[in-house]
């Protein structure tokens, strides 16, 4: 039998102004099961609440009704009183007669009324609460981030710094990603190798730090506190334990043809390679699609050269397996491909380049060695046009719809920059917006335009065509002039649009973290948790989330270091006792809820039944994880069996609500 | 601002002129620019203004080669040329501008002119 | 049956515990008034409210259900409302099948900062319930009041 408290708050005059506190504590006190009614001045004050403790004890309660506030007020002020008596927390029922009765309502008996109904409705469903425990999931104390571009980089530094060990998964033999590529940044003009290669550096000397270069993440299991990952280690055919990264190899390597990807293929390197000078781990690669050796067997000139001896022709693929506490994803961002631009010619003419070539051909470490030089013929261009907005803000399948953020300030910097070395060469800028909201941004973009002399003019790029003379026609609108324009030009620079790198996809699905049409990975709220998924102890780091310059890069990924932090300082977390169960008798095994549910808590398995002849029968069930399970109540609904419930809201309880307000 | 002629000029064209978001990459792209009076883009923008009888009147229209470029390259999937033949549209369906009087037939009569086509002006262009 | 002269309908309202139940806090803190008709029921997320309820509630009695969620996008369990958004879909379906007015079952966005909205809705529901009248089609006549 239950014995229930009801314990009506006046609030001041907050509630006992238009509700009559007495008459709801007298209605309620003939309710079924209520042993005790009382009313009292301030319920949340010490003295309110040792009122309940004492009415718990003496009376025995086995369950507690307050009538007062919202229960997003003090909820927990009582439940944590009721604990404090011994009375499971779960088991006390707030009815909101405040907020949702005594402010709104003007007439003394309706109010009356109303908050009695509430009252009764909150007495209903004490009457079916059951004891919840939270339960609690312990936590290890290892992070992982999947990407060493800055962002990554940037997050396992500071979470090694609060002490927990972290491993760096970058797919690239070097981490550094596009921030390595890039010659100067905006808008102070300082040089990214010189900010960027210390950080680099710091990571891999990092006693906590493991770096697993040229690998990538095959496999994620568990949930918040306890992932198992496995990461593939590909083989670079180089022991990286041996090799001191002299370089010889890649010297007297005979196979000098093969395309840069870190130059973005504006010249060769040689089939085993160290991406740059810098590179951490500066350990050498040996191509395959290119190798002599690995290809037809003959030659073994870097084995032969290699006084370490850590040339491996015969290596393979590795797995390890993993455990961690927390996943940080930051994989990053590539431009787009433009094939599909024939208007630009990007493909038809060597000197219509992207930005980010642009940012090798300037690189003091690029293909021409700092010089700014037309790929065609490696004559000093005088007059370069720059398009903006090549693929960003589109609306057709070609582009993408969101801007890509960067591009107007990298733009600038690149005329300035040109501008400042190259007097004599003229610049134009074709702009749909500029788009400069930042830290000393528009100053910066002012700066190009009336210190530098860059002709910013307002108007798209309509076509660009190479000339048998090696120049380029570009044909444009100059809408504030309302003309076409013909620039005969040297070079042309697309600013391509920015997508999220292609292994984003698939590692969303590992994670069971969500993504938005583009690819970014969706934050859990877009303002106020911007850096975690919604799927617990995975955290968003970078432009795998959205596009994103390096300081703000660089914030997120501090901010998701903090929260990663936060999580690896327990030793447990206490989950939330609200979650969805399933009755295993009632599973039918349909999969509906494992479809709706949106943590990826649901997962089924085969389970051993005894049935009523003594036989047993193997059944697939649901089984929910409440570690990772959140309590939305979405796969209660699904559930065609009616198996799945929801803990502190089930389906009774709610139909007992249902039915005190319509008494 | 005429909303009817606005709202026939969007209903034949099927276009959302709201879409553009003013590049000029379509007056870019435009082959025929330099013979036309108003570009591309000012079709567009326009249009979304109402300010469709000028564009009638323009010679613009007949000079829109439809060739589909600006259709072709349009970031915003807004298709210009759309706009351009729709107004192009408007202006030869007007109704009671009666363009030809009877009385002026004579003076336009021409001996390798057939008739088919004279009674074709009237039918299209009288009242 | 004999219509009351004044008919006070009963409404059973649910609000998602994130955003419209907090939305009706703020129009109790705002002091802004609406009908004691309606009675929240507080749920974790709007994907919570099974039809079942909707229909449980019209057979004991209710004279108007209204559910309330986050707006779609915002939903703190990030796609609850969309569930729901369908399944309310379906049921309008099913209950104009059962001969229901429309007008009885409503779906409203309400964020935790639109506590005027909350209350404007309530007062409008409310008005429109009114009109309906007393509902007699789904109601289990063992419940009635005496």
């Amino acid at each position: 039998m239950q014995r229930i408290g009801v314990f009506v708050c006046h609030c001041g005059t907050n509630i006992a102004a238009t509700v009559d506190v007495k008459a709801v504590a007298e209605a309620l006190g003939h309710e079924p099961g209520v042993v005790i009614s009382q009313d009292y001045q301030y319920m949340c004050s010490e003295s309110g609440q040792e009122l309940v403790k004492n009415a718990i004890k003496e009376q025995k309660l086995t369950g507690v009704v307050i009538c007062s506030c919202s229960p997003r007020m003090h909820e927990n002020t009582f439940r944590k009183a009721a604990a404090s008596a011994g009375l499971n927390p779960y088991l006390v029922e707030i009815a909101n007669i405040r907020e949702q009765c005594s402010w709104i309502h003007k007439d003394i008996a309706t109010a009356t009324e109303k908050a009695i109904i509430l009252g009764r409705t909150a007495v209903a469903k004490v009457h079916l609460n059951t004891p919840l425990n939270s339960m609690e999931s312990p936590v290890v104390k290892r992070a992982l981030v999947i990407g060493g571009g800055i962002a990554g980089i940037q997050t396992a530094l500071d979470i090694a710094e609060a002490g927990f060990d972290v491993d760096i998964v970058e797919k690239q033999p070097t981490i550094g990603g596009k921030m390595a590529q890039i010659d100067k940044t905006f808008p102070t003009l300082d040089c990214a190798a010189c900010i960027l290669t210390p950080k680099m550096v710091e990571a891999s000397q990092n006693e906590r730090i493991t770096i697993h270069s040229f690998s990538e993440v095959a496999d994620v299991k568990g949930f918040v506190g306890n992932f198992t990952v496995k990461i593939k280690k590909k083989a670079r055919f180089v022991d990286e334990t041996k090799c001191t990264g002299c370089g010889l190899c890649t010297e007297k390597c005979p196979m000098k043809k093969v395309p840069n990807e870190f130059n973005m293929g504006l010249d060769n390197r040689s089939a085993i390679y160290i991406p740059f000078a810098q590179a951490v781990p500066k350990v050498a690669t040996i191509d395959p699609n290119y190798c002599m050796m690995l290809k037809t067997g003959k030659c073994g000139v870097c084995s032969k050269v290699c006084s370490a001896g850590a040339i491996d022709y015969k290596q393979q693929d590795t797995f390890i397996e993993q455990q961690y506490g927390a996943i940080v994803v930051a994989t990053g961002f590539n431009p787009i491909n433009l094939d599909k631009y024939d208007e630009f010619a990007y493909n038809q003419c060597p000197d219509v380049v992207t930005s980010l070539e642009l940012e090798r051909l300037m690189n003091a470490a690029g293909p021409n060695g700092g010089t700014l030089l037309r790929p065609s013929d490696k004559t000093h261009p005088h007059t370069i046009v720059f398009v903006q907005c090549v693929g960003s803000r589109c609306d057709d399948e070609k582009g993408k719809p969101y801007c890509s953020k960067i591009c107007c300030m990298y733009t600038a910097k690149h005329a300035m920059l040109i501008r400042e070395k190259y007097p004599d060469t003229e610049v134009y800028v074709f702009y749909i917006d500029v788009r400069t909201p930042g830290k000393n941004f528009d100053e910066f973009y002012r700066r190009a335009v009336e210190q530098y002399n860059v002709h910013y003019i307002k108007g798209m790029v309509g076509k660009v065509t190479p000339k048998s003379d090696g120049k380029i026609d570009v044909q444009a609108s100059d809408l504030l002039a309302n003309e076409q324009l013909h620039i005969n030009a040297d070079m042309v620079v697309l600013a391509a649009a920015i997508e999220p790198d292609k292994t984003a996809r698939p590692l969303a699905t590992m994670l069971t973290t969500q993504m938005d049409t583009n690819d970014f990975f969706t934050e859990a709220h877009p303002k106020l948790r911007p850096v975690e998924s919604a799927t617990a102890g995975i955290f968003l780091s970078g432009a795998c989330q959205g596009p994103k310059d390096i300081p703000e890069t660089v914030a997120q990924a501090s901010a998701a270091a903090a929260k990663a932090i936060g999580l690896l300082c327990k030793n447990s977390i206490t989950c939330n006792p609200c979650v969805a169960h399933s009755d295993e008798l009632m599973c039918n095994g349909c999969s509906s809820c494992e479809k709706v549910c949106p943590y990826g808590a649901i997962t089924y398995i085969d389970k051993e039944f005894r049935m009523p002849d003594r036989t047993t029968k193997v059944r697939r069930v649901a089984s929910v994880n409440p570690a990772v399970c959140q309590g939305c109540g979405a796969c209660t609904v699904a559930c065609p069996s009616g198996a799945m419930d929801l803990s502190g809201f089930s389906n009774s309880q709610i139909m007992a609500e249902v039915d005190a307000i319509c008494k | 601002m005429n909303k009817n002629l606005k709202e026939q000029v969007l209903r034949s064209s099927g276009v959302n002129v709201l879409k553009c978001m003013r590049c000029g990459k379509c007056s870019a792209t435009c082959p025929s620019y330099d013979e036309m009076e108003y570009h591309p883009h000012q079709f567009v923008y326009m249009v979304e203004k109402g300010d469709i009888e000028t564009l009638m009147k323009s010679e613009s229209i007949y000079k829109c080669l439809t060739c589909f470029a600006c259709v072709e390259r349009c970031p915003r999937g807004v298709e210009p040329a759309k706009v351009v033949e729709a107004v192009r549209l408007a202006a030869v369906r007007q109704q009671g501008g009666n363009h030809l009087e009877p009385t002026d037939i004579p003076a336009l009569l021409d001996e390798d002119l057939p008739q088919q086509a004279i009674v074709t002006a009237m039918r299209k262009y009288a009242k | 049956m004999q219509v009351k002269e004044n008919f006070e309908p009963v409404i059973v309202a649910f609000c998602c515990n994130w955003c419209s139940y907090a939305g009706a806090d703020l129009s109790g803190t705002n002091r802004l008034n609406y009908p004691t008709n309606v009675k929240i029921i507080r749920v974790p997320c709007s994907c919570r409210v099974n039809p079942m309820f909707i229909l449980r509630a019209f057979q004991k009695g209710a004279d108007g259900v209204i559910i309330c969620g986050c707006h779609p996008g915002d939903c703190h369990y990030t796609s609850g409302n969309y569930f729901t958004r369908r399944r309310i879909t379906l049921l309008y379906s099913m209950l104009d099948f059962l001969g229901i007015e429309r007008n009885r079952t409503r779906l409203e966005w309400v964020s935790a900062a639109e506590g005027a909205k909350f209350a404007a809705t309530m007062q409008q529901f409310t008005e429109d319930v009114k009109a309906l009248g007393p509902n007699r089609r789904l109601e289990d006549l063992r419940c009635r009041k005496q």
